[in-house]
């Protein structure tokens, strides 16, 4: 069906009115980033952005809803937010109380306007990660399982962009609620929509103004996704690539990397697949009330893996490759399913010195010299 | 104890487990099997290395003395160890102090009988160093990883 | 799209990072800055041997800390604590009647069962004793079924050796019980060196290796060269434990997850990656 350019208004206020949240991309400090929508107007239309390693940088002015591709804002903040409490405890004359959040049991729920094909496949890798395991974090589920989630097919490529060479996208196939694809520009614009779910089809059920798509429409969707595939100037190949990184873990490569490196974390805070989590203890001033918080952490910092005596990775080369290789080469062993990177090229364009992991990853997995 | 027995004791030994029966009666020659009441000083920090013992039940244990910290007690040697691998490294003197722990049966092997046999015969030489690398590259890995001191945090 | 099984409405599937509350009954120092506790927790359910819980105190954090005893007890647990950082200083200092928060068990557990007929190792070394005293309780309890069962304690010096009082249960259940310290004062009557020496069997063991890592890549290639099967010889591994549920990502070695897949391993599977520096 297609949605016609205004319908978007009429999409986010009945998202609103089911008394969801609603997440999407909107302009803030010279980038486009995720955030809670009150109004249609919010959104970041006529945005625009170019990325290349170590750069990014937001354009006004354009005349299109969604081409601004990518920013530095995973959907994982939403699911599982950066800081968050776990319980409470108070000392008492019978000894620990241990108390449950208030805002707990049920939690509000969400739609998210604009998920990338990328980010997508992030959110299913995330989902296997923080729920396919014996013990499911009750938090992200519940959450997670509140959440409608809108896609927005690409039809222009960053050049951080990798999905097409990762099989994500940059057309999603499935793991949608709806899937949009933006058509024509300016006055021209409109959207093909399809429901990926029975909660989708009910949504668009209640949408005005729906149109079929003519054949037309679909070449046009099918053209989009063709010309973001062909814009695509970096590439992975993700056949095989656990056991060629196993056979990587003494290459003299990880030195060269590390060399370059800050140990910022910056990759594993933009990464919309990055999950570790550190807990922390706070107290109130009397030394009677506590929280235990559970906060991002991320494996580039030395004290993640320590252990009573120190570290077991004090040397950035080896930080490193614990980062790209679990990326690349654990996640399937651990979790199940696909690779832990899906292709959003976050991490290139948010290291501060420019990393490229594809460009990593191609030497690495090459024999070494 | 006569000769003729001693080479099948000695070929029990872990050091001289299926060594060829001559090489075993060669060196059987030179050996005497032995019984020490714990307590009893079977080497001398510096003295003479006059004798090597293959340890068959108890224990001996190998102590430095250090002045202001003691008798330091550096290794046991227990069952089918040896006791005293310096044997054939001039000027052939003991590195460490060695007394029983508890009653000690092992078979006594006099160093320059030995040492002599295998001057005069290579192959057997050879064949008797062979088996000898075997505890002095093990103690050398042991202590090691003594040096390392494993357990736990450092005090 | 939402979820395929919602996790959440799984039935058990309560918060795995909420702890619940246990009380000190007992303490008993058992070294230099090891202290073994007696816990009174309802909520406690038994273990397998090998398991561990996350053991805390408001204000400091939470630890992992083996089970030592009371796998087969519901409602009391033994916890034997290594006092080397802030929080386990604090939980080795409890005294009787003092409460501390506490979840589990977690984690996979030596595989002691359908090992008759196999002649038994087991090597501990310093700490390493505590996750191992269910592991010889088992085979003390079983001992017919084995041609031999051998426990080999190492530590660093004779303060350090601790459960003596049960050594000679162990004894008089048919164990063969070598103790062996690195550095010992003078009239130790027992064993100086490394554990090493001590290991003597020939061909397949069932064997099950707990301390220094060090200590266990020495036994388990001692074994190894003398015949046993890496599938055969269990280690336990360390490494930072957050969640001890597989969520929190720090205690990864390689595709493991130490705290979902170990502590547990067995040498075909631990050593490739015990090889590889800083994994």
């Amino acid at each position: 069906m297609i949605l016609p350019g205004d319908g978007l208004d009429a999409l986010v206020a009945l998202l609103i009115g089911e008394g969801r949240a609603v997440y999407g991309p909107v302009a803030r400090d010279g980038a486009v980033v995720l955030d809670r929508i009150e109004s249609p107007g919010a959104l970041a239309r006529g945005w625009t952005i170019e990325a290349g390693p170590g750069r990014y940088r937001a354009h006004p002015g354009g005349d299109a809803v969604f081409d601004h591709v990518i920013g530095p804002t995973p959907w994982k903040r939403f699911l599982h937010p950066p800081r968050e409490t776990l319980y409470r405890m108070t000392r008492t004359a019978e000894g620990i109380a241990v108390t449950a959040p208030a805002d707990e049991a049920t939690p509000t729920p969400m739609a998210f306007l604009g998920v990338r094909p990328c980010d997508l496949a992030a959110l299913a890798a995330l989902d296997r990660a923080m729920t396919g395991g014996p013990h499911a974090d009750p938090r992200y589920a519940r959450r997670r399982a509140a959440t409608l989630l809108i896609a927005v097919n690409c039809r222009v490529a960053a050049e951080t962009c990798f999905c097409a060479s990762m099989g994500t996208g940059p057309a999603a196939e499935a793991g949608y609620d709806l899937v949009l694809s933006e058509l024509g520009r300016g006055d021209g614009t409109r959207f093909l929509i399809a429901a990926g779910s029975p909660q989708g089809a009910a949504v668009m059920a209640a949408l005005p103004d729906l149109r079929p798509a003519t054949d037309e429409d679909a070449a046009e969707a099918r053209a989009g996704s063709g010309s973001a595939a062909a814009a695509q100037v970096r590439r992975v190949k993700p056949e095989g690539l656990p056991p060629r990184l196993r056979a990587a873990a003494e290459h003299p490569h990880w030195d060269a990397v590390a060399a370059r490196c800050l140990n910022c974390t910056n990759c594993t805070m933009v990464c919309p697949t990055c999950f570790c989590t550190s807990v922390e203890e706070v107290s109130d001033l009397a030394g009677t009330g506590f929280e235990r918080r559970q906060r991002w952490d991320s494996c580039f910092t030395t004290d993640f893996s320590h252990v009573h005596g120190g570290s077991v990775r004090p040397s950035a080369r080896s930080r490193y490759r614990q980062w790209l290789t679990h990326k690349l080469g654990t996640w399937p062993e651990q979790f199940g399913g696909d690779l832990g990177c899906t292709g959003c090229g976050r991490c290139i364009a948010w290291c501060p010195v420019g990393i490229d992991l594809t460009e990593e990853l191609a030497i690495l997995t090459e024999p070494a010299p | 104890m006569k000769i003729e027995g001693l080479d099948h004791i000695l070929g029990q030994h872990r050091l001289f487990r299926d060594l060829d029966p001559d090489f075993l009666r060669l060196v059987a020659g030179c050996a005497a099997n032995r019984v020490f009441p714990p307590g009893t000083r079977l080497a001398r920090h510096g003295e003479p290395m006059s004798h090597i013992y293959l340890v068959r039940a108890g224990h001996v244990a190998a102590e430095i003395a250090a002045p202001g910290r003691g008798r330091l007690r550096i290794l046991t040697v227990g069952p089918d160890e040896v006791l005293g691998l310096s044997w054939l490294v001039p000027p052939f003197k003991w590195g460490t102090d060695a007394e029983t722990v508890d009653e000690v049966r092992a078979v006594e092997i006099d160093a320059d009988c030995l040492r002599r046999k295998c001057e005069a015969d290579p192959a057997i030489g050879y064949a008797v160093l062979k088996r000898f690398m075997t505890p002095i590259v093990e103690r050398l890995h042991a202590t090691r990883l003594q040096m390392l001191d494993v357990y736990g945090p450092r005090r | 799209m939402a979820l395929a099984a919602d996790p959440a409405a799984r039935p058990g599937a309560a918060d795995p990072m909420r702890p619940e509350v246990a009380r000190v009954t007992r303490r008993r120092p058992d070294g230099p800055d090891v202290v073994t506790l007696w816990l009174d927790w309802p909520g406690w359910k038994g273990s397998a041997p090998g398991q561990f819980n996350m053991m805390g105190l408001p204000g400091l954090g939470e630890v992992p800390i083996s089970v030592s005893g009371g796998t087969g007890t519901p409602g009391r647990v033994m916890q034997t604590i290594r006092a080397v950082g802030p929080v386990s200083r604090a939980l080795a200092a409890l005294e009787a009647d003092e409460a501390l928060t506490i979840r589990g068990p977690y984690g996979r557990p030596w595989p002691v069962a359908g090992r008759q007929g196999k002649p038994v190792l087991i090597v501990a070394g310093g700490l390493g004793l505590a996750p191992l005293r269910p592991v010889i309780r088992h085979f003390a309890r079983h001992r017919a079924e084995h041609p031999s069962v051998d426990l080999v304690i190492g530590a660093r010096s004779p303060a350090d050796l601790f459960f003596h009082d049960e050594y000679e249960d162990w004894r008089e259940a048919g164990l063969s019980v070598a103790l062996t310290v690195d550095h010992a004062p003078p009239g130790w009557p027992g064993r100086v060196g490394v554990v090493t020496p001590l290991i003597r069997t020939e061909g397949p063991v069932a064997a099950f290796l707990c301390g220094p890592e060090i200590m266990m890549r020495v036994s388990a290639e001692r074994l190894t060269g003398h015949g046993a099967d890496a599938g055969d010889i269990h280690v336990s591994l360390e490494r930072n434990m957050q969640c001890g549920v597989g969520l929190c990502g720090h205690c990864q070695l390689g595709p493991v997850l130490l705290c979902r897949d170990g502590p547990v391993l067995d040498w075909a599977a631990a050593r490739p990656l015990m090889r590889i520096e800083e994994l």
